[in-house]
């Protein structure tokens, strides 16, 4: 049941995608989300429908990855989808009992149910293309010019990478207390609301004595091995551009510039 | 308690799709000690949690007392209060303000009311020798080896006919963990209680099971004595196990002509069977000796 979460789960691949500077990945995803926004209507979603599939064609993950995340937001879509469905005022489609559906909440739903499932999918594309590990680089590479302004870029870099890299130990960790409570008959499942927050109690306190107990064992782990912060530490595998990043960025660019074009001249347009 | 050609598949239909264990058949009857043994990821953790349903077998039947546990309208929460189960490190599952309150949680949950939830939390601390003084403190405040004991009580309040504990004594020094061992050992034979102990080491199982199950990738190579068991110990090697160090002692030391019986798996027994060879060949020799003697 927890397993369903995509978010942070790295795919292994041999793609271009994959091998791309992390820094493009998260500027490109960052552009690509904008642009979302920025399309005035259905025409522009066409050219990030497209371009969103090349990049999945592209970077050789199952498309079944890529909609796995989508579970866990179905419920907010579907309510989204159904107020704006429902709620919208404007000339009526069809009408039941107390519901009316107009031609404009359609179009609201069908906006906003594309515009989530783009986001979640969007950015699936980059931490399943994306080892944790270099997103964080690449976070904090690419914002190190802010360090002149005194933002603390590694320690917010290292924080994290060790909150990803956590995600599934916790998860793992809720999986087995919760089974350990049940075997002494523990009922997470029936009763009201607040029986049911009263029934968490068993999970929720080892749960967090152990995230305790591990936050502190990593570190004496990483104090063990001289860790003080960024200053004036080196990388194994710095970050540098190549030519295909260059390329990325252009398209990215160009892209940019569609959907801003698009933004200003494309409802008039289309 | 029975399992009927039991397979349980891993994140079936993905890439990572596997099976932790094939096609298991095994019958545990009620009354006996037994240890499973087998390597990391060969499939034991998977198979212990079947027996309480809290994993479904993606084919294949659990029995409990002839019936399906997973027939519609069984209940599996009593299930749970008869078949007891102790995950490895269940120390950190305690959660109460203090220790006493902690073991009721189990009785409590089976609808007992609060005095006798007490009364039965009270025994099985007794029963793991945690003693009275220690009943109204936090369970954060015990060390290791106490809070071990506290969680296992937390499972044996529910008074079960069935305790299944996975590896009870991992991380222990050897102190604590021969006294939680002798501890388990007094439940099987006071309470009649069916026991499964799931471990690492086979000086462990040897002492204590009177059936040994073996996994290994998947499967069920071994149900058997002890003895039995470790009679195939080269191919125990070859599946990354080993037999108790007294079964390669007792090996070499036939190997090099000692007239030893090479199926003795405990050190206590070993020790009796070399003491006697031993003392055939020492009178043995002795006699070479005063030979000797009288030719100088």
């Amino acid at each position: 049941m927890l397993r369903d979460i995509t978010l942070g789960q790295y795919y292994p691949a041999d793609s271009v995608i994959h091998r791309l500077d992390p820094r493009v990945k998260l500027v490109g995803t960052l552009v690509f989300l904008v642009s979302l926004f920025l399309f005035p209507g259905f025409s522009g979603y066409l050219l990030a429908t497209f371009v969103l599939f090349s990049v999945i064609k592209l970077s050789k993950v199952p498309f079944k990855f890529m909609v796995k995340g989508m579970k866990a937001i179905l419920f907010l879509l579907l309510i989204t989808m159904g107020f704006n469905l429902f709620l919208t005022q404007g000339e009526p489609l069809v009408s039941f009992w107390i519901f009316t559906i107009t031609k404009e909440g359609l179009y609201q739903a069908l906006k906003m149910g594309i515009r989530l499932s783009y986001l979640v999918i969007g950015s699936s594309v980059m931490t399943l293309t994306t080892t944790p590990n270099q997103l964080t680089d690449g976070l904090e590479k690419g914002l190190s010019p802010l360090k002149k302004i005194h933002v603390p870029v590694h320690e917010i870099a290292m924080m994290m990478s060790i909150a990803l890299r956590f995600i599934p130990i916790l998860m793992e960790e809720t999986d087995k207390i919760m089974k350990a409570q049940i075997a002494r008959g523990a009922d997470f499942e029936s009763g009201n609301i607040f029986q049911r927050v009263k029934n968490m109690i068993p999970l929720l306190v080892p749960l967090f004595i152990s995230a305790f107990r591990r936050a502190n064992d990593l570190a004496m782990a990483m104090e063990a091995r001289c860790y003080h912060g960024g200053e004036g530490r080196t990388q194994m595998k710095p970050l540098a551009y190549k030519k295909r990043d260059r390329i990325a960025y252009l398209l990215i660019f160009l892209y940019l510039a569609a959907s801003i074009a698009w933004r200003i001249w494309g409802g008039a347009l289309f | 308690m029975e399992l009927k050609d039991v397979t349980y598949t891993y994140s079936p239909g993905t890439v990572y799709e596997a099976n932790a264990i094939e096609h298991i058949n095994l019958k545990i009857d009620e009354g006996q000690f037994i240890g499973v043994i087998g390597h990391t990821g060969s499939g034991k953790s998977t198979l212990i949690q079947h027996f309480n349903g809290l994993m479904k077998p993606t084919s294949g039947q659990v029995l409990y007392e002839g019936e399906d546990i997973w027939a519609e309208g069984y209940d599996l929460r009593k299930l749970r209060s008869r078949v007891g189960l102790v995950f490895q490190y269940p120390e950190h599952q305690l959660f109460e303000i203090d220790v006493l309150t902690d073991v009721c949680f189990g009785p409590k949950n089976q609808g007992l009311s609060k005095e006798d939830a007490e009364e039965r939390a009270r025994e099985a601390l007794k029963h793991v020798g945690v003693p009275e003084d220690l009943y109204r403190k936090s369970p954060f405040e015990l060390s290791g080896g106490q809070k071990r004991r506290v969680a296992i009580a937390g499972v044996l309040a529910m008074n079960p006919k069935v305790l299944i504990l996975d590896e009870p004594t991992a991380g222990l020094d050897p102190r604590g963990r021969d006294e939680i061992l002798d501890q388990i050992k007094h439940l099987h034979e006071e309470r009649g209680i069916t026991i499964l102990l799931v471990s690492h080491s086979m000086e462990d199982v040897a002492r204590y099971a009177g059936r040994l199950i073996v996994m290994n990738d998947a499967h069920l190579v071994f149900d058997d004595t002890p003895r039995e068991v470790f009679r195939h110990y080269r191919e125990l090697e070859k599946m990354g196990l080993a037999a108790p160090q007294v079964t390669y002692i007792m090996h070499a030391l036939k190997e090099r002509g000692l007239d030893v019986d090479v199926n003795a798996t405990t050190v206590e027994e070993a020790r009796a069977n070399i003491l006697q060879a031993l003392g055939k060949r020492t009178s043995r020799l002795e006699t070479e000796d005063t030979e000797d003697k009288r030719i100088c």
